[in-house]
């Protein structure tokens, strides 16, 4: 099958994200924009994940959890996860590794919501800080928990591979690098390449996104998709 | 002025690359963005960073710096530190923040820029 999927969208767990970013608003705008998969990938959590899977449910789009992790030298990575376990075991290792907490008249709020959009809590974390961990060692936790690593919008000047590291370093082990543009991004050409909206309000969802021939429409075969295996692959 | 001269004016470590103290000093640089070293560090300057990452000495190597200061007392990686004496580049740490260590390189008669 053929999918339509955008990778990267925030909920308003993000500080810098919309208050409409509810879970079920982004499942809406989803599905509005024909997507078939998306991930959400807030800012070193994932606390609204669950209700976004849950505001899917029976709507005909598939969620995936993520995370989109901070490492120290402050490269953005998108963890996507196959499972519950496996997303909450990466959020205590990138929690142990956050400090510091959120000033919401600076950065802005973190609400966790249900699946109706009714505010749970405040996360009240330093979400928008990075972690203490290192570019590889971000790579590493992901792929020990059997997840895809992605590296972020690394076309951009702020927060990329590209602009913090230069260049992508050999043996990192990527599952594919992420752009905003329709500029080939200056990454090795074995890389797999995804384009997705990084979305922060509803109406920049499914902006952008990656078409991918998979069976199914999870993060194992998106993996797959991302290394050609099995058939799977990415189409543009 | 070269590195050693530097190293004992300021206290510097010397963590690896130790055999090229000799090599004179042009300039200096100071960032923690790779693309903007790559773009804008020139060969012979020293260059003032909290990146400890080995990407750095490749960086190093491919702007042809007179080497690295790590600041706030940072530490390379060992990885870092590998691939620096694999290549011969110069890592020194300093225990000085960024604003005061490019003070005193710069009164030392070190400069950004160049004529």
């Amino acid at each position: 099958m053929k999918l339509r999927a955008d990778l990267h969208i925030h909920t308003c767990l993000s500080p810098c994200a919309d208050r409409d970013m509810s879970p079920p608003a982004v499942v809406r705008w989803g599905r509005k924009r024909g997507l078939h998969v998306i991930a959400v990938c807030d800012h070193n959590s994932a606390e609204n994940v669950e209700a976004a899977i849950r505001a899917a449910e029976g709507a005909g789009l598939a969620v995936i959890g993520g995370m989109e992790i901070t490492s120290r030298e402050e490269v953005h990575v998108l963890g996507l996860f196959k499972d519950d376990r496996a997303l909450q075991s990466a959020q205590e290792v990138v929690y142990e590794n956050l400090r510091g907490e959120n000033v919401p008249e600076t950065f802005g709020e973190q609400l966790v919501m249900n699946e109706r959009g009714e505010v749970v809590r405040h996360n009240s974390r330093l979400l928008i800080g990075a972690t203490a961990l290192s570019l590889e060692e971000v790579v590493q936790t992901v792929h020990r928990l059997g997840g895809l690593a992605i590296a972020a919008h690394v076309d951009r000047p702020r927060f990329s591979l590209i602009s913090q590291l230069g260049f992508v370093p050999a043996g990192l082990g990527l599952d594919g690098v992420e752009v905003c543009s329709d500029e080939p991004p200056a990454v090795p050409e074995d890389l797999a390449v995804i384009r997705s909206s990084d979305a922060h309000r509803p109406e920049e969802i499914g902006c952008r996104y990656t078409r991918f021939l998979v069976e199914r429409p999870t993060a194992s075969e998106i993996g797959m998709a991302l290394h050609r295996m099995d058939g799977r692959r990415v189409l543009s | 002025m070269t590195l050693k001269d530097l190293v004992q004016e300021l206290g510097l470590e010397v963590r690896a690359g130790g055999s090229a103290l000799e090599t004179e000093v042009g300039g200096g640089y100071a960032g923690d963005l790779l693309s903007d070293v790559i773009a804008h560090g020139r060969p012979g300057d020293l260059w003032v960073t909290l990146q400890t990452h080995p990407n750095t000495v490749a960086v190093a190597s491919l702007k042809g710096l007179a080497g690295i200061v790590l600041v706030n007392g940072r530490q390379p990686e060992a990885d870092t530190l590998q691939k620096a004496e694999a290549e011969n580049v110069v890592v020194l740490v300093s225990a000085l923040p960024t604003f005061e260590l490019v003070g005193r390189l710069y009164g030392l008669g070190l400069s950004g820029m160049r004529t």
